[in-house]
């Protein structure tokens, strides 16, 4: 399956070569990534707290959606980049549709797994919204700070 | 009340456009219908009986007459001429065909409204008091806090896929209004220490086929921490939620596996950690949301109006719908009077699209151009001068609309039942026109006093009869419908869950036994006792042999 990833705003389809799986099991095993490129694989109900300590050492965190239904890669998406800092890539597997791709960019996801088809569809679906009410993982400003910087600028 | 500004506009406009493109690849063929379904459903859209069903948001119950004629206009042209409110501050239209719902998702738009999460799985439209803002008990207005979480829960990007729908209600008086304790989060705002307000917090409770009183996981929280506790609870859900069974992936279902205790350890340990992460809003942003619930221009009148009580001494029957139907505002020489959709004979929560303009009109003219709509499925003019309840009270008269029954035993909820919906097991409107016209051609509806009976067709418990005084749920025997009878629930703050009241009855059966109870009532009560009081005095096997008496 093809990677879409997302930087800057804008959707490519990846040309690089994929990292060398490993699972959380091997990590605790001892598997330690060494040499190439290296991701890590979350089932999605595993705390994220178990994998704090890899971060460091992967170049991508992959986290499922066995059905687009199941959201709890969402909040893992979000515990990983705000709570444990991790800049790598976060991508999304599974049942990856153009109608979620929004909410898991915001939650923190930068990297889909899909068809190379569906590139122009997801794309138009990342600029559906232009103003987001709450703060999440993308850094997207919030209405609320939006209207007192509005508000600042007109005193 | 709350006026969208840029932002708010630009998300729903942004949103209607969005979903004429799902529409459109629909229609085109583009979409499967089973690949349009998880998308029609974020936006409030069923596929019912006969028809498409559209459910929109009406947020903590608040109108102006400008959006409730709107509604209006929506029922007549893209309608039957009618629209149906439900127990949840919504309304809903039966018969709207798919290739309009893009223009009435404008047409909304236009006056502030849409369908934004009025279903999924996803925290839906929140719900409070209608009389906020009026009630005489009110410890402060609860719909800034409402609008705050309104804005905060839409398009949550952590929070859409959830193990289930999710349901908050707020209130803000002692008297609850808005059933918080059967919500999946209740929020009550209180007073505490050194007189600050905050809210309690009550989780996981809920009615449906596994109903439950929620439980208090925090006693006071400063109100300016709601929405980073919020986020707390619903991340703890998000996570631990089961999904792997739809019976059983409500919070409710989590909080009593784990116990509350253990269940708000959970939620406090994940609070720590995110409390300070830029989640709640700055003190600004709250009084600019706080500013659009000013109260309105009140006059300085006094308590007592001569004209009024002169118009209840000459006209009986207007006498008896303020005696009923009226409540104690807080600001002397006003009322709230409530508007009745029951109707004896009438489906409840329906309102014809010249009701729903008539009561506009009222809205504009009589009460600061505000109509509030009740978890009871009435609707409710919140600031209206005693000087005017008597003009009011003719222009209701006039609409069909001056039903003397809020409160009392015709005053019915019910869900739409199999009438239109196709999970029912049985029709409910049916047998709450029969009980309502039993009722009012008694005239002994208003000596029985408080009586609230709630009919679901099926377990899913729409009508939310497990919170009826009298209960009546809907089954299915061999084909056939049944009527099951519950005693002694409260929706309220003495909130309780009725007990199954032996075998199922016939719809023929069902009405009498009703009234059998309600004699029962009638005949073993003590001075100012309730029904609901009486039957937990009394017992439930006092009242169960009541049903069966004459069978």
């Amino acid at each position: 399956m093809p990677t879409l990833k997302l930087k800057d705003g804008v959707l490519t389809v990846s040309a690089d070569r994929p990292e060398t799986e490993i699972t959380l099991e091997a990590w605790r095993a001892g598997a330690r990534p060494e040499g190439g490129r290296f991701a890590l694989v979350l089932p999605n109900d595993v705390d994220v707290a178990e994998a704090a300590e890899a971060l460091a050492r992967v170049d991508a965190v992959i986290l499922h959606f066995p059905v687009f239904k199941d959201g709890r890669a969402y909040s893992q998406a979000r515990l990983l980049r705000e709570r444990y800092g991790y800049r790598g890539e976060i991508r999304a597997r599974g049942e990856v549709l153009r109608d979620q791709v929004l909410f898991m960019a915001r939650a923190g996801f930068d990297a889909f797994e899909a068809a190379e088809k569906d590139a122009p569809g997801f794309a138009e679906a990342l600029s559906e919204f232009s103003v987001v009410y709450q703060s999440a993982a993308d850094g997207a400003l919030p209405a609320w700070r939006r209207r007192a910087a509005a508000r600042a600028a007109a005193a | 009340m709350y006026r969208y500004d840029e932002f708010d506009e630009t998300i729903v406009r942004e949103r209607v456009k969005q979903f004429r493109g799902q529409v459109a690849r629909r229609l085109s063929g583009e979409l499967t219908e089973e690949q349009f379904k998880p998308l029609r459903l974020m936006n409030g859209l069923y596929l019912q009986l006969h028809a498409y069903m559209l459910r929109v948001a009406i947020p903590y119950g608040v109108l102006s007459s400008r959006q409730l004629r709107r509604l209006a206009h929506v029922a007549r042209r893209y309608d039957k001429g009618y629209g149906h409110f439900t127990t949840r501050q919504n309304i809903q239209y039966n018969w709207p065909a798919l290739v309009d719902v893009p223009d009435i998702l404008d047409a909304l738009a236009d006056v502030e409204m849409h369908a934004i999460q009025t279903s999924g799985n996803c925290i839906r439209n929140v719900t409070s008091d209608q009389y906020a803002g009026a009630a005489a008990d009110e410890v402060e207005d609860p719909r800034p806090w409402c609008e705050i979480i309104r804005q905060w829960s839409t398009f949550h990007p952590e929070f859409s896929y959830l193990p289930r729908k999710f349901k908050i209600a707020v209130t803000a008086s002692p008297h609850d209004r808005a059933a918080v304790k059967v919500h999946d989060i209740g929020l009550i705002l209180k007073k505490g220490e050194g007189g600050k307000t905050g809210f309690e917090v009550i989780v996981g409770g809920g009615l449906g086929r596994t109903p439950y009183i929620g439980h208090t996981i925090r006693d006071f929280l400063p109100k300016e921490h709601i929405l980073s506790y919020l986020e707390a609870i619903m991340r703890v859900y998000n996570l631990n939620g089961r999904r792997d069974n739809l019976f059983k992936s409500r919070i409710k279902i989590l909080v009593n596996t784990e116990g509350p205790e253990n269940f708000r350890d959970q939620v406090e340990a994940e609070w720590e950690k995110i409390r300070d992460c830029d989640i709640d809003i700055p003190r600004e942003e709250i009084e600019r949301i706080k500013r659009y619930f000013a109260p309105p221009a009140f006059e300085a009148l006094p308590g007592e109006s001569a004209s009024f009580e002169a118009a209840r001494a000459r006209d009986a029957g207007f006498d008896r719908w303020v005696r009923v139907n009226v409540v104690a505002h807080k600001v002397p020489g006003y009322a709230i009077a409530n508007v009745s959709l029951k109707e004896p004979g009438r489906p409840p929560g329906d309102a014809t699209a010249e009701q729903m303009e008539a009561v506009a009109d009222l809205g504009e003219r009589f009460s600061f151009d505000e109509i509030r709509v009740t978890h009871e499925q009435n609707l409710c003019l919140p600031h209206v001068r005693k000087d005017d309840l008597y003009a009011v009270y003719q222009a209701l008269k006039e609409a069909g609309l001056a039903a003397a029954n809020v409160g009392l035993a015709s005053d019915i909820i019910a869900c739409p039942g199999l009438d239109y919906c196709d999970l029912a097991n049985a029709r409910s409107i049916p047998i709450a026109q029969a009980l309502a016209e039993r009722f009012a051609a008694s005239g002994e509806e208003e000596d029985l006093g408080e009586l609230k009976i709630n009919i679901s067709g099926c377990i899913n418990a729409c009508g939310h009869h497990h919170i009826g005084h009298i209960g009546i749920l809907g089954v299915d025997k061999k084909g056939e419908e049944f009527y099951q009878i519950t005693l002694g629930g409260s929706g309220a703050e003495d909130a309780s869950l009725g007990e199954i009241a032996g075998r199922g009855l016939s719809s023929s059966e069902v009405v009498d036994a009703v009234e059998r109870l309600a004699r029962f009532y009638k005949r073993e009560r003590r001075e100012g006792e309730r029904f609901l009081d009486a039957y937990r005095r009394l017992g439930h096997d006092a009242f169960k042999g009541a049903i069966y008496a004459d069978a």
